[in-house]
């Protein structure tokens, strides 16, 4: 049974978009993955509006001080086991917001992250390759 | 002995491994045949089967101050009725001599409880998308009911008999009741309305995924979120079989050919329906009430006046 949970988990990992104030280009090259093009629902992976029902959180943008709080929010509704995969050099390092009032700390400090996908912005194949890392993590 | 052969009626088949197991590779069509009209590859044969099994392997989360039991109540009550749909028009049609006097109103009144079940779970979730999402089901049963009560009962005007084993002797006698005009309207009007009832766009506004990120279904995670999943594709299976059963002519299980003719026909309904869902877009929900109070009753109302005047 456990087994064949894993199977399932590792053909449909359901994707949810936590936009954490981006600047869009990291969201559009996200959506981008959904189109005809790459098409990643050959490999199970739907776009779910809720993080209830989701299985990878996928991240964008540098966490504010408004957003950490709901960060961790969405972290914890998310039901396990859940993982977590850091679209764009602003989730990896903060880039170039580095320096900014606005940003606290890290993505990576707040909620664990499994995979980075760096780039400003990402290519979708780079985008595609992170979530395949991701879910080679599932043991 | 009675008892271990209804249980295996209900839980094999043609109750619920059965019909999970047709009804998830209808699903996995539905997906596929989308992609291809959206110039996409689509998913393998087996991803509702694999979306399933890692729903009930994760966790469940409940909302903090939902009603616990109501939560968990609805899905069951859903995929049951479904369940119990499903065996009973199977049976029907193996054995018509096994059906009883009003059959059709009690397959009628559990068709609506899958409607019922997103409608108290979304309630119980404590959400308000959810709420908006239960009332926007409501709506649209509400809708849908009167033109499926009528275009039902279009097939009994048209057979007079309300048991679902004549009806379906009376085909076998005279022919599929599409054949004949009112038939035909029926059968139109009663299509529209198994779009409304699987949530399929242009009907999809209680799920709306845009703007109510799933509605009553917001809150369901694990278990009971593949329960409400595995009960809509039942339910894409049992609906089609139950309209080819009321208008199509039933299924004749006795020879091969009879069960490829149905084949045909389930394909026939399924294309049908997953065109109009790749072709329209969502309207709203007060343009679906006005929808099926207006031109869908009318035309289901035509039928059975059409019926009752013996066309």
């Amino acid at each position: 049974m456990k087994r064949l949970f894993k199977w399932g988990l590792k053909k449909s990992p359901w994707v949810f978009h936590l936009g954490a104030s981006a600047c869009n280009n990291c969201d559009i090259e996200i959506l981008d993955v959904l189109t005809p093009k790459f098409d990643v629902e050959r490999f199970g992976v739907v776009l779910v509006g809720s993080p209830r029902h989701a299985d990878v959180l996928v991240v964008s943008g540098i966490v504010n001080r408004q957003s950490i709080e709901r960060f961790k929010r969405v972290y914890d509704q998310t039901p396990s086991p859940k993982l977590v995969v850091a679209i764009g050099s602003c989730a990896c390092s903060a880039n170039m917001f580095r320096d900014s009032y606005n940003f606290v700390r890290p993505l990576d400090e707040i909620i664990p992250v499994d995979v980075y996908v760096p780039g400003c912005p990402p290519k979708p194949e780079a985008i595609i390759a992170g979530v395949v890392k991701a879910i080679g993590k599932i043991k | 002995m009675q008892v271990i052969k209804l249980l295996f009626y209900f839980i094999v088949v043609p109750g619920f491994l059965f019909t999970a197991l047709v009804g998830l590779i209808s699903t996995w069509v539905d997906r596929k045949v989308t992609a291809r009209v959206q110039w996409r590859k689509g998913p393998p044969w087996f991803q509702p089967i694999a979306d399933v099994l890692k729903l009930l392997g994760k966790e469940m989360i409940l909302p903090e101050g939902g009603s616990v039991f109501t939560f968990l109540f609805a899905p069951l009550m859903g995929l049951a009725a479904v369940t119990l749909v499903s065996a009973m028009l199977w049976l029907f049609n193996a054995d018509p001599r096994g059906s009883f006097i009003g059959d059709l109103i009690v397959v009628l009144y559990l068709l609506t409880v899958p409607s019922l079940a997103l409608i108290i779970g979304g309630s119980a979730s404590r959400n308000p998308l959810s709420a908006l999402g239960s009332s926007r089901e409501m709506k649209l049963v509400l809708a849908y009911e009167l033109p499926f009560i009528l275009a039902a009962f279009t097939v009994v005007a048209k057979t007079g008999s309300i048991i679902m084993g004549q009806i379906i002797g009376y085909q076998s006698a005279n022919g599929m009741i599409f054949a004949s005009p009112s038939g035909a309207i029926a059968f139109l009007a009663a299509l529209l309305v198994t779009q409304a009832k699987l949530g399929y766009i242009p009907f999809d506004m209680p799920e709306a995924e845009q703007e109510l990120m799933g509605g009553p279904l917001l809150e369901y995670s694990g278990p009971a979120l593949g329960a409400f999943k595995l009960s809509k594709a039942m339910l894409f299976f049992t609906l089609p079989v139950f309209l080819i059963t009321l208008y199509l002519g039933g299924i004749d299980l006795a020879s091969v050919a009879g069960v490829l003719w149905f084949v045909l026909k389930y394909v026939i309904i399924l294309t049908l329906i997953i065109l109009i869902k790749n072709t329209n877009p969502r309207i709203r929900i007060d343009q679906a009430l006005r929808f099926f109070w207006g031109p869908v009753t009318v035309l289901a109302a035509i039928g059975f006046i059409l019926a009752l005047a013996g066309w």
